[in-house]
């Protein structure tokens, strides 16, 4: 019974999210298109926080959402994320140029909907590819995902910026034509281009929250209370694990040619290592086994970046890029210590405290902190 | 093709006929460019000298990782401190320092380096992680913890010492040009001779402390069951600080006897990170003999890989080897030391 009312109740937050996200992406679309009085979204931010940066934080929020699947409710650390990402994307800029230049398929590659297929296939491609590493790697416990992604994402990496032929090397691919709907409707400038990503970005996030509420979110959740239990239950634990993966992987490959078709050029650098770490801190930020947090966490890493970026030479006097990037890394350090839940939990704590008082959040704290759920080493030794 | 894959004889099986198929696609290659006994010698001993260094820095791993559960990604940032501080202490025109002589002033550069860098471990541990462990974040939280002092820690080298590259003297002759020693047609350095035995007279004081001083044992016994060490009065919080600031000792130094073989820059602290990751995942990442033959397997195996095939395919053979070895033999090539693997 109790169960019940919450799971409904979480419902209903989830519906409200949606609606105000809706709202919130419709609201700061229609401000750039009309720019009533002449202002702009940027203007709203004092310049800090350019259009760009939107659609990037949206590109983004639909990579991590996958990743904090993985991490959050399959307790798999994945350190090749962005390698997923780079396949979608150099998988999208191969088909879309060299299909075109070398005269594949003229009829096909030529036609709107190619790109379209592109983008399908790269999903399928990186899905396939992430069964046959999470196959053998997932029927062991402890963090091998995280190691095995690790050398994964740095050899794709390497194919991308070595393979000369096929992926251009460090130049990388340029002239990746933008996607379109029928023969007439180009998504393209960037405010209709804007509203795709969006609109898909908020799609991965009702799909996302449908499977944590589904029969593998339910089978996720029961391994991560324990996996013994889950496993005596009946949960088949390696096979839950290893679909959340490929789901993450593929809508890591979905973000990845939204971006290709975004940039119109694909070079190897956002594919790395640091790319990925970038992507877990993301997760890590926002708080784990929790879909709307990634929206948050990469929200929140985003714009302090890009406010650092513009406003740190006002407060230290001559400040480079490198002092950006000590805040940057001082600011992790900080929300890690004193919000280790992530950014959204551990403001709701502090709105807690602020209404009910100290006593009471202390004690919802220590509840909240005593239940392992986001132990990833097995301390049972 | 489940059934062999499935029972750990079978995968042994299959990694046997991977590394002989490797052998020979080595020695096939090796063929095409001439190759004879002396360069692959060649290759093995420039090999054995970088895998010294991925086996201290594997050792760091090992050491913090058994202790606490964490990986700690600014382990590689250890090794770049220690070059980079002995660079700066060995080239610092200090008053009180002027009258000392060469080896004096690189003797104090090297003690410097290393206990400057076992500082900045303790810091890091003390003001970050323990802060962070005290309000029982989970061990992701600590981990992106030791990542974001890896941003930092770059982000401040960046600022103190640019983007060129430095040369640091080598140990023996305290120039530019360092001693060759030949032996037939192989060519060794004098400083791999400082190296080598640099990392045995690390490896053989590691294994007294282990081994003799209570220290040592209280360390082993956190690793393996924190719980119960607790019980036994050892602090697991005096303990992880006592593994961050040997893992960085370690690794410092690592950095400053490698300093004068290559041109340590800010940035070298990433790959030589991830390297002896890789080398301490063979050892199977609890074991410290473990990790010293994976390291030096590792530096062999990628250095003659590389030779045969392009300098460009250095990094991908590590991190080929990396994941062959997840999928064949996750426990590590070298014994599993204390861990058990359980499969499902």
């Amino acid at each position: 019974m109790e169960l019940g009312k919450q799971s409904r109740r979480s419902t209903y937050q989830n519906v409200v999210g949606i609606i105000v996200l809706v709202v919130a992406v419709v609201a700061v679309g229609w401000l750039e298109i009309v720019q009533p009085f002449g202002l702009r979204f940027r203007d709203l931010t004092g310049g800090m926080v350019t259009f760009d940066t939107l659609i990037r934080i949206g590109i983004f929020t639909i990579v991590v959402v996958g990743l904090n699947l993985l991490m959050g409710y399959a307790g798999q650390i994945s350190l090749g994320q962005a390698a997923f990402y780079g396949l979608g994307a150099y998988f999208s800029a191969i088909m879309t140029t060299l299909a075109i230049r070398h005269d594949v398929l003229p009829v096909m590659s030529r036609s709107w909907w190619w790109p379209w297929l592109a983008i399908l296939g790269g999903m399928a491609l990186t899905g396939g590819f992430a069964y046959l590493i999470g196959r053998p790697i997932l029927r062991l416990r402890g963090n091998y995902l995280a190691m095995a992604t690790l050398g994964v994402g740095i050899v794709l990496y390497t194919l991308f910026r070595e393979g000369d032929n096929i992926t251009g090397g460090s130049d990388g691919i340029s002239g990746i034509p933008r996607l379109a709907i029928g023969e007439g409707l180009k998504l393209w400038p960037i405010e209709r281009y804007y509203f795709l990503v969006w609109g898909v970005a908020i799609l991965v996030i009702i799909i996302a929250l449908n499977i944590v509420n589904s029969r593998v979110g339910r089978a996720l959740r029961a391994i991560h209370g324990s996996e013994v239990a889950a496993n005596v239950s009946g949960v088949n634990t390696t096979r839950s694990k290893l679909q959340i993966l490929v789901v993450s992987a593929m809508i890591a490959s979905l973000a990845g040619s939204l971006y290709a078709h975004f940039q119109a050029l694909v070079a190897p650098s956002p594919f790395g290592f640091v790319a990925s770490v970038t992507l877990v801190c993301m997760a890590a930020v926002g708080g784990l086994a929790s879909i709307w947090g990634a929206l948050f966490g990469v929200a929140f890493v985003f714009v302090v970046k890009e406010v650092l970026r513009a406003r740190m030479h006002d407060l230290l006097h001559g400040a480079g890029g490198e002092h950006e990037l000590i805040a940057y890394g001082l600011i992790l350090i900080l929300i890690m210590i004193f919000m280790p839940q992530g950014v959204v939990q551990g403001l709701t704590e502090i709105y807690q405290g602020w209404k009910k008082g100290r006593q009471q959040t202390t004690r919802a704290r220590d509840k909240t902190e005593s239940s392992p759920r986001y132990q990833l080493i097995d301390e049972s030794n | 093709m489940r059934q062999i894959l499935g029972s750990t004889r079978g995968r042994t099986a299959v990694l046997i006929v991977a590394i002989v198929a490797l052998i020979v696609l080595v020695l096939l290659l090796g063929y095409r460019k001439n190759f004879g006994p002396e360069h692959y010698a060649q290759l093995a001993i420039d090999g054995i000298r970088g895998g010294s260094i991925y086996a201290l820095i594997a050792l760091g791993f090992v050491v913090i990782h058994s202790v606490t559960g964490i990986i700690n990604f600014a382990q590689g940032e250890f090794v770049m401190l220690g070059a980079m501080l002995c660079v700066t202490v060995y080239h610092a025109e200090l008053a009180a320092l002027s009258p000392l002589s060469p080896p004096l002033k690189m003797l104090l550069a090297v003690l410097l380096a290393v206990a400057g860098t076992t500082l900045i471990g303790a810091l890091l541990e003390r003001f970050a992680i323990y802060p962070a462990r005290n309000r029982r974040a989970p061990v992701v939280a600590l981990i992106i913890i030791t990542i974001g002092a890896t941003i930092a820690i770059r982000a401040i080298a960046l600022i103190i010492w640019g983007t060129r590259p430095y040369f640091v003297p080598a140990f023996t002759t305290l120039e530019m040009e360092d001693l060759t020693l030949r032996l037939g047609t192989l060519i060794i350095k004098a400083q791999s001779f400082w190296i080598w035995g640099v990392v045995a007279v690390v490896l053989v004081a590691l294994a007294l402390f282990f081994e003799r001083t209570i220290m040592g044992k209280a360390l082993r016994a956190c690793a393996i069951n924190r719980r119960a060490a607790q019980l036994m009065g050892i602090n697991p919080s005096r303990m992880s600080l006592l593994a961050f600031a040997l893992a960085a000792a370690l690794g410092a130094v690592g950095g400053m006897v490698l300093a004068p073989a290559t041109r340590p820059t800010y940035d070298m602290g990433l790959m030589l990170g991830l390297k002896g990751f890789v080398a301490a995942i063979m050892g199977g990442l609890l074991s410290y003999p473990g990790a010293v033959v994976g390291g030096l397997v590792l530096g062999v195996v990628e250095n003659v890989g590389a030779g045969v095939t392009s300098a460009g395919y250095k990094d991908i053979i590590v991190f080929v080897i990396l994941v062959l070895i997840l999928l064949f033999r996750p426990r590590g090539f070298i014994g599993g030391g204390e861990q058990a693997v359980e499969e499902a």
